[in-house]
């Protein structure tokens, strides 16, 4: 970003000034997740609009698994926990602090998507494909975008655990934990809203 | 929003503005203990009517405390709050509306919802 | 990998340096240069989009046309309309916001430069994708509005181009919306408050807005498209259980907002050409802005107005009805307001103002036959026939292309330092006028005659062969008139002829207040801002009875002389990676279409370049 030597700024500094006062990389986030939500609305309405038409195949009824869903819900919302602990370790410059913390983030989200994949294994081999019925394809849609998501999450936390140990984290480095955290945070909330409509919500 | 002078970045270390790592625990506290009443009520027999509101109150009251508290929407500039709520609103209406056009549907052909 | 940044520069990490060459263009962060790669890549495209009209008219010129057997005729609609829609206007708009908004706003340049460069090259990368669908097996074939179910059907890769092409230009909206979210309402020169941005500026942040929230809807459509097609998913697979109607609701989301994205970039132009050449503040600026802000709001209500014909009911149909009633005042609003600029001012009636006054009158023409569409029995008639066709090239093509060839002739001099042959200009002005009326003025009538639309050929004796040949006649009017501007462009080059000064227009805004073109850092100081039109406040002391009195010192600040005195303004380094993430994501996409496994090549190029992104150094020092 610019910065320029008019009397208006003050002397040589990493900060730049804004209109708002907030910070770009911050808002830009926020943007993108408003417009997340837009894109998950699509994804959990379809699957409202499929969830009935089963077809020859299962139903929801009979292949979800309820106790071991709520398990790995509940490992992703711990992981929420970990993310935010990570950033105020940074934020009072304990960096090792904040590797643990990111570490056990990448970790429970890591354990979380092997949840998935043994779900889907499961749901396959009991009969539920994507191809095989509107239920499974929107089921798998969007379980699996929620998930690709989750995917890109943990590259970016292992990201932040190098460049921390790579020592890039030393100036302005909460900010850029912070925007990680935003964005981890956001794929749990849209857990939180799929693990209601799509699993616990009953489809008559 | 309008300001007719530039400010400095809010810095995120401003102290006082962001919970302890206790209160974070407490919300994470919170919310397995939310979590877990979700799935006790999803059993409970002869709940019917009563299930899909209950679990719709605690799916909203985490979405709430961990946009709140975990993404510090309670502490930061109301623009980033608003930005969140337009893109959730805007989806909840529109798609409340296209699976109204879907299940309200004239039975016309034989299409069923 | 980590450490190699931290040493001296022979890594690849190092930031390229070069200013001039080629190479330059390939690797700049420069608003100004991205603005005008975009205009020109969105210029080649609507030659090409008019290419297609051209053999689209020759084969209707007649009844039983021979000139496109029915498989390339829809080939050609398909590609016609996505070209013109997803290629050349919104681009063109993308391309008028890069260059002038951090001019207008008084910053240097967008908040996310590199961004900036990722959203171009996705933008050429994903054009020359779909156009070599052509190539490759066919291009898409099943209309731009790709209608379920033909369109996991239909037999061609075409569809295949249609569903991971738009998804990948839909990537780079994205990210400029984002971008040009933040540039607004961060990167504002002190004392530009929102009520103070010109016109030009508030409706690149409504179209913004509208990019950010409709783009993952269509997202979502073509992944289930694509799936559909690759992995035999049934979303819109009938037998299955899945539902056309979905395909339309989620197209006709993002479809709607869409086309408020092709016109307010047009209508904020007009905005600002309008008070130029009238001498006048634009007449009710605030009234101008909240109408901009209430189209784009109101544009998420009326959706299904495209889908009338669908069978959605009486009470849907009723409602959307209303609705789409109701989103024409905000715009009644805006013409009212622009008549009011033009009433009692002092006029000039240069090229660009011709077509800004054209777009107004198009404008509304277009604007009344779509409020005959509201009217849902009138709709069932007009639906599927040339009176729709008729309707949007009036407000896209009379109206978005009108209001960018206005803006083009407008900022012309800021951007290249001379200005376009009024001449030349003139006859631009008149010959597309005359061929745009004659093209679609009768498709009105045939449509009402029940003309289908997206059908290669029309029996004869039924009444419409007079109006089609008069169509095509007009059509290649139009060409012709593209010629001429592309003449005055070439003509108008030679060096001394037309030169332009900072500000030759006597214009009321910040752009105009630096060298044409301006430096790379735009201004050597930024101003500060204490008006709205701002810098006319600084040319002319605006006494009671609004009379303006010219300010000795006011004006611009031509930088032309600046060699020596050079002021030591630091600006973004160039960068390598967003051209080389924007590169994997095209071998993405065509792995996904030809060899799936390869997608992962396509995704580890586009995460190195992202991470030689986040590792390069922030300058070049």
């Amino acid at each position: 970003m610019a910065t320029n030597d008019t009397a208006l700024t003050p002397p040589a500094h990493e900060e730049h000034h804004t209109s708002t006062g907030l910070d770009n990389t911050k808002m830009a986030m926020w943007a993108f997740l408003g417009s997340e939500c837009l894109f998950f609305g699509s994804l959990i309405s379809t699957y409202l609009l499929y969830r009935s038409r089963a077809g020859s195949g299962p139903t929801p009824g009979e292949i979800y698994d309820i106790p071991f869903t709520s398990v790995s819900s509940f490992v992703l919302l711990m992981s929420s926990l970990t993310m935010v602990l990570a950033l105020a370790a940074i934020q009072r410059g304990d960096e090792r602090g904040l590797r643990t913390w990111l570490l056990a983030t990448a970790f429970l989200g890591m354990t979380f998507i092997g949840g998935q994949v043994y779900e889907f294994t499961t749901f396959y081999e009991e009969g539920l494909a994507l191809s095989k019925s509107p239920f499974g394809s929107a089921f798998f849609m969007a379980t699996g975008f929620h998930g690709a998501h989750v995917t890109v999450g943990i590259l970016m936390l292992l990201a932040l655990v190098g460049m921390s140990m790579a020592g890039r984290l030393t100036v302005d480095g909460a900010r850029k934990v912070e925007l990680i955290g935003l964005y981890w945070h956001f794929v749990d909330i849209v857990w939180i809203v799929i693990f209601t409509v799509v699993y616990l919500v009953p489809t008559e | 929003m309008a300001s007719t002078e530039v400010h400095p970045p809010r810095e995120s270390e401003e102290l006082g503005h962001h919970p302890s790592p206790k209160k974070y625990v407490w919300v994470a506290i919170i919310l397995a203990i939310v979590t877990a009443a979700e799935v006790a009520i999803y059993y409970i027999p002869g709940i019917d009517a009563f299930l899909i509101p209950g679990l719709i109150v605690f799916a909203v009251l985490k979405f709430v405390m961990v946009a709140l508290y975990f993404m510090h929407l309670k502490f930061d500039s109301k623009l980033f709050r608003r930005l969140f709520v337009t893109g959730i609103v805007l989806a909840f209406v529109v798609f409340t509306i296209v699976l109204l056009t879907f299940f309200l549907r004239p039975e016309a052909a034989g299409i069923s919802g | 990998m980590a450490t190699a940044a931290l040493q001296p520069r022979r890594t690849i990490f190092a930031r390229p340096t070069a200013t001039t060459g080629w190479y330059s263009w390939l690797t700049t962060v420069d608003h100004k240069k991205i603005g005008i790669m975009y205009g020109v890549t969105a210029f080649v495209f609507f030659l090409l989009g008019g290419l297609e009209a051209l053999a689209i008219r020759a084969q209707l010129a007649v009844p039983d046309g021979e000139v496109l057997n029915a498989d390339v005729y829809n080939q050609f609609f398909t590609m016609h309309g996505i070209t013109m829609i997803f290629l050349v206007v919104m681009p063109m708009g993308v391309a008028l916001f890069n260059y002038f908004v951090p001019l207008m706003i008084g910053a240097r340049d967008v908040a996310f430069p590199r961004l900036n460069a990722l959203s171009y090259w996705i933008f050429l990368f994903g054009g020359i994708f779909i156009y070599s669908s052509f190539f490759l097996g066919g291009a898409p074939d099943g209309g731009w509005f790709g209608y379920a179910p033909l369109n996991r059907d239909l037999p061609s890769h075409g569809m295949d181009f249609y569903a991971v092409g738009l998804q990948v230009l839909g990537v780079a909206s994205l990210a400029g919306a984002v971008n040009f979210i933040v540039t607004i309402l961060n990167m504002r020169a002190p004392g530009m408050t929102l009520m103070r941005m010109p016109v030009f500026v508030w409706m690149t942040l409504v179209v913004s807005f509208l990019l950010l929230f409709a783009m993952p809807v269509i997202a979502v459509a073509l992944f289930q498209l694509m799936f559909d097609r690759l992995f035999d998913t049934t979303f819109f697979n009938v037998a299955a259980g899945g539902d056309p109607l979905l395909w339309q609701h989620l197209f006709w989301l993002f479809g709607h907002p869409e086309v408020y994205i092709l016109i307010l970039p047009a209508m904020g132009i007009v905005s600002e050409v309008l008070p130029t050449f009238s001498r006048k503040p634009i007449f009710g600026y605030a009234a101008v802005v909240f109408a901009g802000a209430a189209i784009g709001f109101m544009g998420w209500g009326v959706w299904a107005h495209h889908m009338f014909a669908a069978g959605l009911g009486p009470v849907a149909n009723s409602a959307f009805a209303l609705s789409t009633m109701f989103i024409a005042v905000p715009t009644g609003v805006k013409i009212f307001n622009w008549i009011g600029t033009l009433w009692g001012g002092s006029l000039r009636f240069p090229t660009a103002m011709k077509f800004s006054i054209g777009f107004i009158a198009m404008f509304i023409i277009g604007g009344l036959s779509g409020v005959t569409h509201a009217i849902v029995p009138h709709d069932a008639q007009q639906t599927d026939t040339y009176y729709v066709v008729a309707h949007f090239h009036y407000v896209l093509f009379g109206g978005a292309l009108f209001g960018i060839m206005s803006g083009l002739y407008y900022w012309w001099p800021k951007i290249f330092g001379h200005r376009l042959s009024e001449k030349l200009g003139s006859l631009n002005f008149w010959l597309w006028f005359i061929g745009f009326n004659l093209t679609f003025g009768p498709m009105h009538i045939v449509g009402l005659q029940g003309m289908p639309r997206r059908v290669y050929t029309y029996p004869d004796g039924m009444g419409w062969n007079l109006w089609n040949m008069m169509e095509t006649v007009g059509a290649f009017i139009i060409a012709l008139a593209t010629l001429v501007f592309l003449f005055n462009v070439a003509v108008s080059r030679r060096k001394g002829r037309n030169e332009a000064g900072s500000d030759p227009w006597d214009a009321r805004t910040l752009e105009w207040a630096t060298s044409s073109p301006p430096p790379e850092y735009n201004f050597a100081e930024i101003p500060i801002v204490e008006h709205r039109d701002d810098f006319w406040h600084k040319k002319y002391f605006v006494g009671p009875g609004r009379t303006a009195e010219p300010v000795f010192s006011g004006g611009a600040v031509d930088h032309a002389d600046d060699e020596e005195t050079e002021p030591h303004i630091h600006m973004p380094s160039p960068s390598y990676f967003p051209l080389i993430a924007a590169f994997g994501m095209l071998v993405s996409a065509y792995a996904v279409i030809f060899a799936l496994p390869a997608v992962a090549i396509g995704l580890l190029i586009t995460t190195l370049g992202f991470f030689g992104w986040v590792f390069e150094p922030g300058t070049a020092e």
